[in-house]
């Protein structure tokens, strides 16, 4: 390491307060809704138990060795004093290029947080329905599938475009508006004391909620004896049983020869694991050169998998068969299963008042871990590019992704804008940065030397594929992932940008934040080349 | 639920739990690593001394 010296080493720097803090804290930025939503759902819609097959192999030959990849980056670039993902991409890159490419590591935690702030004050909503009983979804529980779609509708502001600012406060942006400034009240205070104690505490009382749903669930047993079928038993073979695609599609097996399956496991690990986010990189930027990065970020990979395999696989899809039937298990969309289906299951269950307070306040929990390590990645960006002190970085940082949710809350019909980021923003651009991560590891900074730096103060080896596994067989697999997507769904969603306003409109939002994003990385590289003749000549 | 599916699910979940008990209990028995404290100072990257 003689190529980049390190910035100016009497400015002061964060750190984290425990070994075991940056690993709850990276855990509670990986765990969020869609371990607990989103993969039930795909696990039960692509092949049941078969899909853990392309689940467990996309966890071990992409998950965890660009988790890796990243814990190491991160650790690299903090040694020069840059917690940012453009900074690091620069000192690792040693080109400006890398620099600019850094921008994804800003984008995908800034744009995304803009909408998860707001599906996170739908669960803070929602457990306080629960606990107020403000959810009354009627005694004919033939209308209660209607109710509790309505009862969203209308929480959410999916009715219409600007219903939730029609003059009058509407209860979930005053909800909204709390949750806001809690996240921004813990970055603010900063990552030992902040974001590290709020994780230390939130992950072991969201496993606690967690578990309390889970025994519920689980002693269930038939609710209502006249329909038999409608147990736990069969709801866990719903979620479990390996069963073929399509009713006629021969054994379970043939699952394994759908490429699509493949795709929506790698799918589900990326954004389960929160790599190709920016977080990890920022995150790890914190620690010595010494510190462990390959246990503590297989730890922090395994506590995702726990939430998601052990607890969330067995809660949601069962809850909804035994009550539901197949017609409720069957939702498979984050929104459908988690804000519609399931009031209707805690509207049957024995104690539902209870449980459903406990099921979204653990979601929130889950949500608000996730939040706010998509802000610690922009404010030490802001703080970096432009000199500015925390308190600076988190005023501008908070007007510009008040802005955004505002956006947001404004273009809620049918949460089309929501759902049409969250499938770029937050679904592809996040394969491109991997991409580019992998490129950057193995090709450019050079992945012996990344093995090598990663075995300082490791406890434990990485194992021996993990050269090639990064090199190429991690690369092959985010290459096809992006072929994959531009071949099935890049002129769908051009049609949508030219069929729909507010998707048009959330197009342009985001290129405002990129050009912006790339105006201060222009900023902050004059800046930090002008720090670093300045260590040279020192 | 058939006999597969059990298989599939206590194969997952026993893994993913005998993964994170393993994980954990290195973590948790390394000397001081809860109480590992760092300095803002405590920075040594040798890089300005190669």
């Amino acid at each position: 390491m003689t190529e980049a010296p390190a910035l100016d080493p009497t400015r002061p720097r964060e750190q984290w307060g425990s070994r075991l803090g940056v690993i709850l804290a990276v855990a509670g930025s990986a765990v969020g809704l869609g371990n607990f939503l989103r993969f039930p759902g795909n696990a039960a819609a692509n092949g049941g138990g078969a899909f853990m097959i392309p689940y467990f192999a996309a966890l071990i030959f992409l998950g965890i060795p660009i988790c890796w990849a990243e814990w190491t980056m991160g650790k690299y670039g903090g040694q020069f004093g840059f917690n940012s993902c453009p900074a690091i991409f620069g000192v690792l890159g040693r080109r400006s290029i890398w620099r600019y490419l850094g921008v994804f590591g800003l984008l995908i935690p800034v744009v995304v947080y803009m909408y998860y702030v707001l599906i996170e004050s739908w669960c803070v909503g929602y457990a306080v329905s629960y606990a107020l009983d403000w959810i009354d979804l009627g005694a004919d529980p033939a209308l209660h599938a209607e109710k509790s779609v309505d009862y969203f509708n209308e929480f959410v502001g999916a009715n219409q475009d600007g219903l939730m600012l029609n003059g009058r406060p509407h209860i979930s942006v005053i909800v909204w508006l709390l949750v806001f400034a809690l996240n921004f009240y813990y970055v603010y205070r900063g990552l030992s004391k902040g974001v590290e104690k709020f994780c230390t505490w939130a992950m072991p009382v969201m496993a606690v909620c967690a578990i309390i749903v889970l025994v519920r669930v689980l002693t269930l047993g038939t609710p209502d004896p006249s329909k038999p079928e409608l147990s736990v038993m069969n709801g866990l073979g719903f979620m479990w049983n390996p069963k073929p695609m399509s009713a006629d599609g021969g054994t379970w097996m043939t699952v394994l020869a759908e490429p699509k399956v493949w795709m929506a496991a790698a799918g589900q690990i990326f954004f389960s694991l929160s790599v190709g986010f920016g977080v990890i990189i920022n995150y790890a930027s914190y620690l010595k050169r010494k510190d462990d990065v390959v246990l503590s970020g297989l730890t922090a990979s395994a506590t995702n998998e726990f939430f998601e395999v052990c607890l969330g696989g067995l809660i949601t899809i069962p809850a909804a068969f035994v009550f539901m039937g197949i017609a409720g298990a069957a939702k498979t969309g984050t929104f459908d299963l988690g804000f519609k289906t399931l009031p209707i299951v805690f509207e049957h269950m024995p104690g539902g008042r209870f449980f459903g307070c406990t099921w979204f306040f653990m979601l929130f929990l889950a949500a608000i871990t996730s939040s706010l390590s998509m802000l610690q990645p922009v404010i030490a960006f802001l703080e970096e590019a432009l000199g500015i002190g925390r308190r600076g970085s988190v005023a501008l940082l908070g007007l510009i992704t008040g802005m955004g949710s505002l956006f947001f809350i404004f273009f809620s019909k049918d949460l089309r804008a929501l759902n049409f980021v969250d499938d770029t923003v937050g679904g592809i651009t996040i394969v491109v940065l991997a991409a580019i991560q992998t490129i950057l590891f193995g090709w450019v900074f050079g992945a012996d030397r990344g093995i090598r730096f990663a075995h300082e103060g490791a406890q434990m080896r990485l194992p021996f594929f993990f050269k090639f596994m990064i090199k190429y067989v991690t690369l092959l697999y985010l290459l096809i992932m992006l072929g994959w997507w531009a071949w099935n769904d890049l002129g769908r969603y051009i049609d949508m940008v030219r069929a729909d306003n507010a998707i048009a409109l959330s197009v342009g939002l985001v290129v405002v934040v990129i050009v912006f994003l790339l105006l201060m990385i222009h900023i902050g590289g004059k800046r930090w080349q002008a720090e670093t003749r300045d260590a040279r000549r020192g | 639920m058939t006999s597969a599916g059990w298989i599939f699910m206590v194969c997952s979940i026993g893994g993913v739990l005998a993964l994170t008990a393993f994980c954990f209990y290195r973590v948790l028995t390394t000397p001081a690593a809860t109480t590992h404290m760092h300095a803002p100072l405590d920075i040594d990257t040798h890089d300005l001394n190669t």
